[in-house]
């Protein structure tokens, strides 16, 4: 009898165990994940006239008038020779990621309510495909940055202090950060969504205050010396922290702090990990619930 | 042998709670929580009652299924049927894992693919060719298994003229075809089906249901199959359950659990309000009282009466009409020129009119009963005194189910035609 029961493939049970991961199952359902990011990219810009171009006008006009509200009229400055517009457009590329992926997860479960309720597949391809696909629409954005870069600091004299730093290599990993802090806090708000609303609202405007706390339109450094009693609301932000480090690659102002980077790698790496657990457990009776 | 089962229920339940899920909810987690924290049993789970819709109930928490135990061997094509709010749908939802049980476990040696409704996940925007390929998927197909089926699945749903235009310009009827085809070119070890039956013209009904049992004989594929259509349960299934209220009623050979159902079924409208019909009941061929007959299967109907027998000269007679009460046929004893025979030793006063081949089609009918003078004058009209069921049979044995589509009676037709082997 003992061995008989070990054939069986899988087994559904009442019982809840902490960490209950089928990556084999995972893996096997790797090409929905490609399809729900295709279905993503070619739907969205359906029966619009600029299609794509949508992915540059929002980041370039968000800097132009971040450059003239915070930096000519609020006067923060943005660092010894480093342009204004660049410096905002670093910010606003990083933090759209972050915001996108975390946005874009937050209501995975009321948005997906109707497939998840007909057919099972591993719940979590949805919130990954959502952090793909805005990768790709973060890689446009990215070239549009790289684009501005070159023409500022090479045929331009404006960015004379500005320099690519060695250290750019670990960009990837900052993109990766930001996927896993967007996706973990967004796995987290969607399953607590499906039994209390109220975060659905707590998303809409939180975002909007964390990027105030997440040093897109200032310096870190700036904002220790003008407010030091409050820095510490932002100086442990692992947004600000990615953020900050990010400019600080690109623009070679102020210094690469590599405690601050790896205390950023644990925690988005825990976040994560209690987004996936949360997540987990609630995928299997939300339908109930939501 | 324990070899050839696939899939195994053991003592599942699933319980729910009714009314909102609002401020309640908080503290009922907490208490939950708490409970679990100091290793005690979900004190929720013991409360909750079984699951008759039609009774007020003492608690908020009901189970929709209860100790469902059973077992599927490899091949088989399970019917699962029971009235609405029997629990069929919590049962598949479980299955298909969408919602986890409360209770009890499903140990399965092979991948179960579910079918509750298809076309899940279609968008609008994109072409037929891409959603097939998105539906696919979702339903557990890798890309490469689509590539090699595509043009089958085309085919089949005979939608080639429209596979490059956006889902949205599609009739719903084209949309219904474009998603069975995925669904039936699905490979699982295990396939649960909930009424995609119901789809259709009659054409692809026949596609459908071909398919159906292509899947359950040729490839000996393991099929759970739910469905109201008694036709389509006794065509596929070579074994069948009854739920009801939530839990396993009957099990056995498809026929013997059709036959469970059916007699299982109770009238609801008994009072009539006459001052001579007491009570009009249907009677099966076992003189059994049903409220569903199968299409083509004779009937009775009784009529339990009082003081016709004290007026000379009655005629007692019956209107079928269908549910949007339009007359389908009528009997009286006037027609046959036979009266009520005044019999004073008679206590019960028991009339039956028993017909034969009645060629009605699957619906529902209402029936209504009218007693008049012989002279013209009517006396009583009882409208309707009873309703039943026609239930759906495969009559000409092809597997066409005929259903309201093609009208209300059916014909014996011979033909000098040939017919197509």
């Amino acid at each position: 009898m003992k061995t008989a029961e070990e054939h069986w493939l899988y087994v559904i049970s009442s019982k809840k165990k902490l960490i209950d991961f089928n990556f084999k199952e995972i893996w096997r359902y790797r090409d929905l994940l490609f399809l729900f990011v295709k279905r993503d990219i070619i739907t969205l810009y359906k029966q619009t006239v600029l299609g794509p171009l949508w992915y540059l006008i929002q980041p370039l006009f968000t800097s132009l008038i971040f450059t003239l509200i915070f930096n000519n009229l609020a006067d923060i400055p943005t660092g010894e020779g480093v342009p204004n517009f660049l410096f905002n457009l670093a910010g606003i590329t990083s933090w759209n990621y972050f915001k996108d992926c975390l946005v874009g997860t937050s209501d995975t479960f009321k948005k997906n309510e109707n497939i998840f309720g007909k057919v099972y597949f591993p719940r979590v391809i949805m919130p990954m495909s959502v952090v793909v696909s805005n990768l790709l629409k973060f890689g446009i954005q990215v070239l549009v940055f790289i684009g501005f870069y070159i023409y500022f600091v090479f045929f331009t004299t404006k960015a004379a202090a500005a320099q690519p730093q060695s250290s750019l290599f670990l960009i990837p990993i900052l993109i990766f950060l930001m996927a896993l802090l967007g996706l973990g806090f967004g796995m987290i708000i969607s399953s607590m969504t499906t039994k209390y609303r109220d975060l659905s609202f707590l998303v809409q405007f939180g975002v909007q205050l964390l990027m105030y706390g997440s040093a897109v339109m200032y310096p870190m450094s700036y904002f220790k010396d003008k407010l030091p009693n409050y820095y510490w609301l932002i100086e442990w932000n692992p947004i600000a922290i990615i953020i900050e480090s990010f400019r600080t690659m690109a623009f070679g102002v102020g210094e690469l702090d590599m405690n601050k980077l790896i205390y950023t790698i644990i925690t988005s790496c825990i976040i994560f990990l209690i987004g996936l657990v949360i997540f987990n457990k609630t995928e299997k009776s939300f339908i109930d619930t939501i | 042998m324990s070899a050839d089962i696939i899939l195994k229920v053991e003592d599942v339940g699933k319980q729910y709670r009714l009314g909102l899920v609002g401020t309640g909810t908080i503290s009922h987690d907490l208490n939950r929580w708490w409970n679990r924290i100091i290793g005690k049993e979900d004190p929720y789970l013991k409360v909750g009652e079984a699951n008759d819709r039609s009774l007020k109930g003492e608690s908020d928490y009901v189970w929709a299924i209860k100790n469902i135990n059973f077992e599927v061997k490899r091949g088989e094509v399970l019917g699962i049927i029971g009235k609405n709010g029997a629990g069929k749908s919590t049962l598949l939802k479980i299955l298909s894992r969408v919602t986890g049980p409360t209770t009890g476990e499903i140990k399965t040696k092979g991948r179960i693919a579910s079918l509750l409704e298809v076309g899940t996940g279609f968008h609008p925007e994109m072409t037929g060719r891409e959603n097939i390929y998105l539906n696919g998927a979702i339903l557990g197909m890798t890309k490469a298994e689509i590539n090699d089926k595509i043009e089958e699945i085309i085919d089949f749903s005979g939608c080639l003229r429209y596979v490059d235009t956006p889902v949205k310009r599609y009739s719903s009827g084209m949309k219904v075809r474009l998603a069975f085809a995925v669904a039936a070119h699905l490979e699982p070890d295990i396939l649960v089906v909930d009424e995609v039956l119901a789809v259709g013209d009659a054409e692809f009904q026949k596609k459908a249901i071909g398919k159906m049992q292509d899947i359950s004989n040729s490839d000996g594929r393991t099929v759970l199959f739910v469905s109201h259509n008694m036709a389509a349960v006794e065509n596929l299934c070579t074994r069948a359950i009854l739920l009801e209220n939530g839990g396993v009623k009957f099990e056995g050979p498809t026929s013997e659990v059709i036959d469970a159902y059916i007699k299982g079924q109770k009238f609801e409208n008994e009072i009539i309000d006459s001052k001579y019909i007491k009570k009009v009941a249907i009677l099966n061929k076992q003189k059994k009282e049903v409220s569903n007959l199968m299409m083509g299967e004779n009937f009775t109907i009784q009529i339990t009466a009082s003081g016709i027998n004290d007026v000379k000269g009655l005629h007692l007679g019956f209107f079928i009409k269908d549910a949007f009460e339009q007359k389908i046929a009528a009997f009286s004893t006037a027609m046959k020129n036979v009266e009520i025979i005044y019999d004073a030793t008679e206590k019960n006063e028991v009339y039956s009119f028993t017909v034969t081949n009645p060629n009605l089609i699957e619906g529902s009918y209402l029936l209504d009963i009218s007693v008049s003078y012989k002279t013209g004058g009517r006396i009583e009209y009882i409208n309707p005194a009873i309703s039943f069921n026609v239930l759906a049979r495969d009559v000409y044995g092809n597997g066409v189910l005929l259903n309201s589509h093609f009208g209300k009676i059916y014909l014996d037709v011979e033909t000098t035609l040939k017919i197509k082997s």
